[in-house]
């Protein structure tokens, strides 16, 4: 490694460099470089199925790469022990598209959770910090309510809640759009801009939600068939003149992106009569 | 033929694997003990998830146990004038074989099939990836407690299972067959060694408890997370506990016996 890479400036906080990986045959990245700066909100964008969570996972060190760097604040996230790695995830908050709240906690809980194993604060402490989370995200009123009884939208506040319960420096939200009503859309796409602004969080979004999150992205990235394909800020980005960035952007049914997945042709399959 | 040895060989494969990884699960699990004994509470939840709820089936299936070996007992013995002795039968049976035994198949369908549907489920939602991205090792915070539990757990259930089917004999005994209260009592304190009997039983019961709860928070964590993964991890630890208790059980009295 070069002492040139970008991961040595102190502004870099994520930073990705010849990323490989590949999932049974599938090969999901091929080389992909993204560099995210503190304190601004990066969106990654690109089909369904292209490895966008795959890629946060990563970045989380839940995966491995098979090849190239994953540098978050300068310390390889592939190569650092359980320890480190743990240390490591203190600062980083997660929003699992699922929400991924634990179903036996009430709201309240389920935000005191990380602090209750991490913290020793005694237990008025942690209700203030809970309060508070909870109020960030709106849904202090909600705190004695199950999951079960939240709709989609306020269970993903109610996550956003808990990854902020540490105080994180950095959010990963994987598809934070994805089946939201619009006004659920709206409180989320607030959230997500203005709680990085006021906290000084840097904030990478996964989500294939090209309208929303090109106008809370500082910057953005679009991946297809393992690689980027455009990178820039989003005014760039619809100045694109990749066809295919614009059929992506556009939502166009058929372009270089086919319609059909690969297949034999029609009249082969016909004639064989059965699948092998 | 060629696609049949080929399936044999992947399922057998797949075997091993499972195996390899659930070795390495229970190595690491046991490793990561030390932040259990920091939190105590963790475990006494689990046991009473795992144990405490599971002592209702124990204590009927026990007592009634007991009270069916009486019956037949008695009549096999009452031919050689030799029914003073099914205190003795009773107890040695429930002791050595049936109490370790059969709680530990009871205790898979009740308390592991749980275990395995709790943990798989949690892996289906995202908990437990959710949990790591919280700094928080599922492995010592949600199955540490549950094999422990698990552990702890059988052998008393063996023990309150077998108390119970002697005292379950003693009435049936006494109150239906006749028998001598006294002779049931003598006969079966002169007979039955703490050492090779109760002692035995309490180490068998102990490994199955092992087995059970590895096998079912095995089965949950690895399982595949859709419903149907869930659903056949579930029933993959009632079958793959009883089998394997069944088993071991064979080998352990081949060896604590003769």
């Amino acid at each position: 490694m070069t002492d040139r890479t970008a991961s040595s400036r102190p502004d870099v906080l994520i930073d990705i460099r010849g990323l490989v990986f590949s999932r049974g045959t599938r090969r999901l990245f091929d080389g992909v470089d993204v560099t995210v700066r503190r304190g601004e909100v990066v969106a990654i964008m690109g089909p369904s199925g292209t490895g966008k969570t795959t890629l946060l996972r990563l970045i989380g060190g839940q995966l491995r790469a098979q090849a190239g760097q994953v540098n978050v604040d300068g310390e390889a996230v592939g190569s650092l022990s359980r320890r480190a790695l743990y240390r490591l995830r203190r600062r980083m908050g997660v929003l699992f598209q699922s929400g991924a709240l634990f179903t036996d906690l009430t709201c309240f809980d389920n935000v005191a959770f990380p602090l209750r194993e991490h913290t020793d604060l005694p237990e008025a402490l942690i209700r203030h910090v809970v309060l508070m989370k909870l109020e960030a995200v709106g849904l202090r009123g909600a705190r004695d309510l199950y999951p079960a009884e939240l709709s989609g939208g306020m269970a993903r506040r109610v996550s956003l809640a808990r990854a902020l319960a540490l105080d994180p420096e950095m959010i990963l939200y994987d598809e934070p759009f994805a089946g939201q009503d619009p006004i659920s859309m709206g409180a989320l796409m607030k959230l997500i801009r203005e709680l990085n602004d006021a906290l000084g969080l840097t904030s990478v979004v996964v989500s294939h939600d090209v309208e929303e999150a090109l106008s809370i992205a500082d910057r953005a990235f679009v991946l297809s068939e393992g690689q980027i394909v455009e990178a820039g800020t989003p005014a760039e980005l619809r100045a694109s003149h990749s066809e295919w960035v614009s059929q992506f952007l556009n939502a166009l049914p058929d372009g270089p992106v086919p319609f059909h997945y690969p297949a034999d042709s029609m009249a082969d399959d016909l004639r064989t009569g059965r699948d092998q | 033929m060629i696609s049949a040895l080929q399936s044999l060989g992947a399922s057998t494969l797949a075997m091993l694997g499972a195996l390899g990884r659930s070795v390495l699960f229970l190595l690491r699990v046991l490793l990561g003990l030390g932040e259990l004994a920091r939190r105590p509470r963790l475990l006494i939840q689990q046991l009473h998830s795992v144990g405490v709820l599971t002592l209702v089936i124990i204590v009927v299936s026990g007592l009634f146990v007991g009270m069916v070996l009486a019956l037949q007992g008695y009549y096999t013995l009452v031919d050689f004038g030799a029914e003073q002795s099914l205190g003795v039968l009773v107890a040695l049976s429930l002791t050595r074989e049936l109490g370790p035994v059969v709680t530990a198949l009871l205790f898979a369908g009740r308390a592991g099939s749980a275990l395995t549907a709790e943990i798989g489920l949690m892996k289906a939602t995202e908990q437990l990836a959710g949990m790591e991205m919280m700094a928080v090792d599922p492995e010592r915070r949600i199955i540490a407690p549950r094999l422990i539990a698990a552990l702890i757990s059988l052998p008393l259930l063996a023990g309150i299972f077998t108390m119970l089917g002697i005292f379950g004999a003693y009435f049936v005994s006494t109150a239906m067959l006749g028998v001598d209260g006294g002779s049931f009592w003598s006969q079966m304190q002169a007979q039955v060694s703490f050492g090779d009997d109760v002692l035995n039983g309490l180490i068998k019961s102990v490994l199955f408890g092992l087995v059970a709860g590895w096998i079912a928070v095995f089965n949950g964590y690895d399982c595949v997370p859709t419903s149907h993964g869930v659903s056949r991890a579930t029933t993959g630890t009632v079958v793959t506990t009883s089998l394997v208790v069944l088993g071991l059980d064979f080998v352990l009295t081949a060896l604590m016996f003769d």
